[in-house]
């Protein structure tokens, strides 16, 4: 069967101030009618614009310097910008990352839709919101027909995407496009939203192009995939090939950064040394030479081409992983077995130490004000009776989706909210009771780490200064002892000395990161909240940071708060678990516990829907995940805050809420009537035996 | 669409302009460079830390309009402060010899009503303008800068009553007030610049307070809170020094709005009394002989547009500064 899509040699280039970015360098790809091929790769590598280039979408600046794109046996690069016009949205559709800036806020869903169809097929207003309200009706969109008239932030943001996708599908094209279709998405929304997108595609026919640097996301979803880096693609096969034979050290060390496999035997994660090349002038040789650990001379002065042993399976290296390499890992994967079990039983051996945090009953209500006079029509319960503790030594985990409290916890305990109610005691101490001089100490011993960390690095300070900061406000030490903590500092942090004369803009998302946790280092803190710290770095980037993390942890005895929505890494990093959702805590035990014996419902349900980087296990997945859409917080439902998604759900369940009950010696409490593991005291359970999903 | 906004190339790890990874001691990376080698082989480590300021300036200097109107405020400037150094006039002793003379060789613009040299004039009058523009915007500004971050950042009860206030002295037609102030207080330099900055204030007050309001939700102005600061570092040494290019940009159009108030003032006969004098005052003087069956032109044009450059000037240098400014926020 001829491709629907050939890509020969593509070279996109971007003009900017400074010079040429060679964005894609020479790319080929092909693509088969009915098949979703996935495109992988971290920031910078070019997978994007390799998209944005089938589009003819190039921003200010970009064109097709050579090469050329192919659909159905029609040349479509260098067609003009009129022609192309007619193509997309007819025979090509894409949807991009973020639904919200996607879908324009001034226009309701059906009139966008609407006017998708209404540009490529001669149809009057009427007959296009019909074709509006079906589409919408096509990607599982609740009661089409009513939802057309209202805007896009009446949506959520699954539904929102929803909406894209429909714009997408309107005039049923041959080929999709999703750059990063669920980034921006939760876990469980995002499973959804990726099952709905492969139904498609067979209902319709359709090719699928799947952009992502998830390689959860491709394990489960591609039939083939493309690995870019730096412009270029390093190997190209079918997934379960990739993932079982990595041949490119890229693709092999990628693997290898991944916190899925490391979370059971805590090992460090193999973190890529060095940086993606400068794409403005891009080296002459193996473009990841630098920073490959099998690289020889050669690599260093010619360029691989992308060939391959056998029919299928091609990649650029000139000493690709073969089998003596394969060999050596799988005797260490043994290994690391016996180490598993190891350290399986150190864990539940570890004496817990003392309560360094305690939160009891923990209640935050924002008000949600309305009309002229602002008054108060209600409020938006984001922490409702929230109990946990954290023991010296240990990190929390705190994992839940978006809206479940978790950001806001970690601001009520630094200090950035007000508790509505309920206690935070810090080694004994009522946070609430003290004030003044004793209140400011105190605040030394807990430091934040946020989650952006270009916002939260004053753009106009040089690095030092923003270092020196914390020990100036609490008034510690002379200006030379200052300057010499933060050299110290930066030492333990991995950046070197220089970087105090630095601006934050001229550092990488990785070494900002750095740099705010070394901020919150310089107080010598207690515990350290952190929210979300890898969530937004690639996954190269996010291993350095991790092992920094635990290796500072063991060396200045800190206590961690570790708060993500990514599954894979708080299990790696944590000690103890808490699950959230809507404002409860619904689960939290020893990490190993929730994770391969959950008791709540939703937990199974987060570990069900979060991608794993192993297309067997994808496969092998059968279970539904979590279904349906996140209720309001501003009026949650009553009783169990899960039961309207809650395949368990009964009719005590919406009456009475159920409270935190042990299942294991080791502090592993969950919330629920039916929960899926037998609890320690089984008379107060309304089921006698752990329930099993229809 | 932000999809189309290039991302910045490569922006994990960019090398060209940031600061070189020291590689981590892995175990097995014997084949590996060591962070030396990896940035010589193709990166750029800048040799100086560029300032946010060093970035505006360049952009700022793009926009061949902003320097052409750089060097034409720099030539105003120097024209009135200067000129008179070069082009020595009598500009106190009335000659009535001389009044309404002709562009002559002793003259360049000819002479107004009451036989002082009109180039001369202008000059004198050009540094009024100017001093009392400048001076305005910068009181102003400062004023304005302060009582707009104070209440932005504080918020609540006191941000609605202090922009209250605000909104209250926005409503008040400035005209009638200036004229009226300037009726009872004997109007002389010092008394223009309080009486125009106390109007233009309220606009800069505005201004920085939703700045603040954008700013203060930032997540390193809350980083000041966790690490134990106070409200007054956070408004002090983050705030404001982030807001420095809006304020710079509002400046900038304050000078230029001054400056026509004056002049306006000026026109009306209600700002600096003689021999003082604006270019404003210049226009009121020439404006009896418009319907005059000979033409004095040089009591009318040269001030004219003396004006008009000077506030266009200013005007597209502010637009440039928030381009520059701005800018610089787009290309993160």
């Amino acid at each position: 069967m001829a491709p629907l899509l050939e890509i020969e040699d593509l070279r996109t280039y971007i003009e900017l101030r400074e010079g040429t970015v060679h964005a894609v360098d020479g790319v080929s790809l092909y693509l088969e009618p009915g098949e979703t091929l996935g495109i992988v790769g971290e920031s910078g590598s070019g997978k994007t614009m390799t998209a944005l280039s089938i589009m003819g979408l190039l921003p200010v600046g970009g064109h097709i310097a050579d090469g050329s794109i192919h659909l159905d046996g029609r040349k479509i690069s260098g067609l003009s910008d009129e022609h192309m016009r007619t193509i997309r949205g007819d025979e090509i559709g894409m949807i991009f990352q973020d639904p919200l800036t996607s879908l324009n806020p001034t226009m309701t869903v059906g009139k966008q839709i609407a006017e998708a169809v209404r540009l490529h097929r001669d149809v009057s207003r009427e007959q296009a919101m019909d074709r509006a309200a079906e589409v919408l009706g096509l990607v599982g969109m609740p009661r089409p027909k009513e939802r057309l008239n209202e805007y896009p932030h009446q949506f959520s943001g699954g539904m929102r995407q929803r909406v894209m996708i429909a714009m997408a599908l309107a005039c049923e094209p041959k080929l999709l496009i999703a750059d990063e279709p669920t980034t921006a998405l939760d876990v469980t929304i995002q499973k959804q939203i990726l099952e709905l997108i492969d139904d498609l595609r067979k209902r319709l026919g359709m090719s699928v192009i799947l952009v992502t640097h998830d390689l959860g996301v491709i394990a489960g979803r591609a039939d083939r995939v493309a690995v870019m880096y730096a412009g270029k693609i390093v190997e190209t096969t079918a997934t379960a090939t990739l993932f079982a034979n990595p041949r490119h050290p890229y693709t092999e060390a990628l693997f290898q950064a991944l916190p899925d496999k490391a979370a059971e035997t805590r090992e460090r994660l193999y973190s890529i040394p060095g940086a993606p090349p400068d794409l403005i002038h891009p080296p002459k040789a193996c473009r990841f030479a630098p920073r490959c650990r099998y690289a020889q001379d050669h690599c260093r002065e010619e360029e691989p081409r992308l060939l391959g042993e056998t029919v299928g399976h091609t990649f650029a290296c000139f000493y690709p992983v073969g089998e003596t390499e394969r060999g050596e890992r799988r005797a260490a994967a043994a290994a690391a077995t016996a180490a598993r079990a190891e350290v399986a039983a150190e864990q539940f051996a570890k004496v817990p130490g003392e309560v360094v945090l305690a939160t009891k009953d923990l209640v935050k209500d924002f008000p949600v004000t309305s009309g002229i006079l602002q008054r108060r029509v209600g409020s938006v319960s984001a922490v409702a009776g929230v109990s946990f503790d954290i023991r010296r030594g240990e990190t929390f985990g705190l994992v839940g989706e978006s809206g479940c409290g978790k950001t806001t916890i970690g601001r009520l305990i630094v200090g950035l909210e007000k508790a509505t109610a309920g206690k935070i005691s810090f080694g004994g101490v009522d946070l609430a009771k003290v004030s003044g001089r004793e209140y400011r100490h105190l605040r030394r011993k807990i430091q934040y780490m946020f989650q952006d960390s270009y916002a939260s690095l004053d753009p106009r300070m040089r690095a030092g200064t923003i270092l020196r900061e914390p020990l100036v406000v609490q008034r510690i030490g002379s200006h030379k002892e200052q300057e010499r903590s933060v050299a110290e500092m930066l030492d333990h942090v991995g950046l070197p000395g220089s970087a105090m004369e630095r601006y934050p803009h001229e550092f990488s998302g990785g070494q900002r990161q750095r740099l705010g946790f070394a901020r919150a280092l310089m107080l010598r803190p207690e515990l350290i909240v952190a929210d979300e710290p890898v969530s937004a770095l690639d996954v190269s980037i996010q291993a350095q940071v991790l092992n920094l993390m635990s290796g500072l942890q063991r060396e200045l005895g800190l206590t961690y708060m570790f708060i993500s929505h990514d599954l894979a890494v708080v299990r790696y990093l944590s000690d103890h678990i808490g699950v959230m959702y809507l404002g409860k805590l619904v689960e939290v035990g020893p990490a190993e516990e929730v994770y391969l014996q959950p008791a709540h419902p939703y937990t199974r349900g987060l570990i069900d829907s979060a991608p794993v980087a192993d297309p067997a296990a994808e496969k092998a997945k059968v279970r539904a995940g979590v279904t349906g859409e996140l209720p309001s917080a501003i009026s949650p439902p009553s009783g169990c805050r899960f039961r309207t998604r809650c395949p368990l759900a009964q009719e005590i369940c919406a009456e009475v809420e159920p409270p935190l009950r042990p299942f294991s010696e080791q502090r592993h409490m969950a919330a629920c009537h039916f929960p899926l593991e037998v609890p320690l005291s089984p008379e107060t359970s309304y089921a006698a035996e752990p329930v099993t999903e229809p | 669409m932000s999809m189309i906004i290039p991302p910045p190339p490569p922006s994990e790890g960019s090398p060209s302009t940031g600061v070189a990874e020291p590689a981590p001691a892995e175990p097995g990376s014997g084949g590996a460079l060591t962070a030396v080698e990896a940035e010589e082989l193709g990166l750029t480590p800048t040799a100086k830390p560029r300032s946010l300021l060093r970035r505006g300036w360049e952009v700022f200097a793009e926009n061949k309009l902003a320097l052409a109107s750089l060097g034409l405020v720099l030539a105003i400037v120097g024209f009135c402060f200067i000129g008179p150094l070069i082009y020595r006039t009598d500009q106190t002793h009335t000659n009535l010899a001389n009044v309404l003379c002709h562009p002559s060789a002793s003259h360049l613009l000819g002479c107004d009503n009451v036989g002082y040299d009109l180039l001369g004039r202008l000059m004198l009058a050009g540094q009024t303008s100017i001093e009392v523009g400048v001076a305005a915007a910068v009181v102003s500004v400062l004023f304005g800068t302060i009582y707009g971050a104070l209440a932005g950042f504080i918020g609540g009860p006191l941000d609605t009553v202090m922009m209250r206030l605000v909104d209250a002295g926005l409503s008040i037609p400035y005209i009638t007030v200036l004229i009226i102030l300037s009726v009872i207080f004997h109007p002389n330099k010092g008394v223009i610049i309080f009486v125009i900055a106390a109007f233009y204030w309220l606009g800069v007050a505005r201004l920085v307070r939703g700045e603040t309001l954008t700013l203060r939700t930032r997540e390193y102005v809350q980083a000041v809170k966790v690490i134990g600061g106070r409200r007054s570092r956070a408004i002090l040494r983050h705030i404001v020094p982030n807001a420095i290019g809006t304020i710079i940009v509002q400046g900038t159009f304050a000078i230029a709005d001054s400056i026509l108030i004056l002049a306006g003032l000026g026109f009306l006969g209600l700002g600096v009394q003689p021999p003082t004098t604006d270019w404003g005052s210049i226009l009121s003087g020439g404006l009896q002989y418009l319907q005059s069956s000979q033409s004095y032109w040089w009591l009318i044009y040269p001030a004219g547009i003396a004006i008009i450059l000077t506030c266009i000037a200013f005007n597209f240098i502010g637009d440039a500064l928030r381009d520059a400014f701005e800018t610089r926020l787009q290309r993160r």
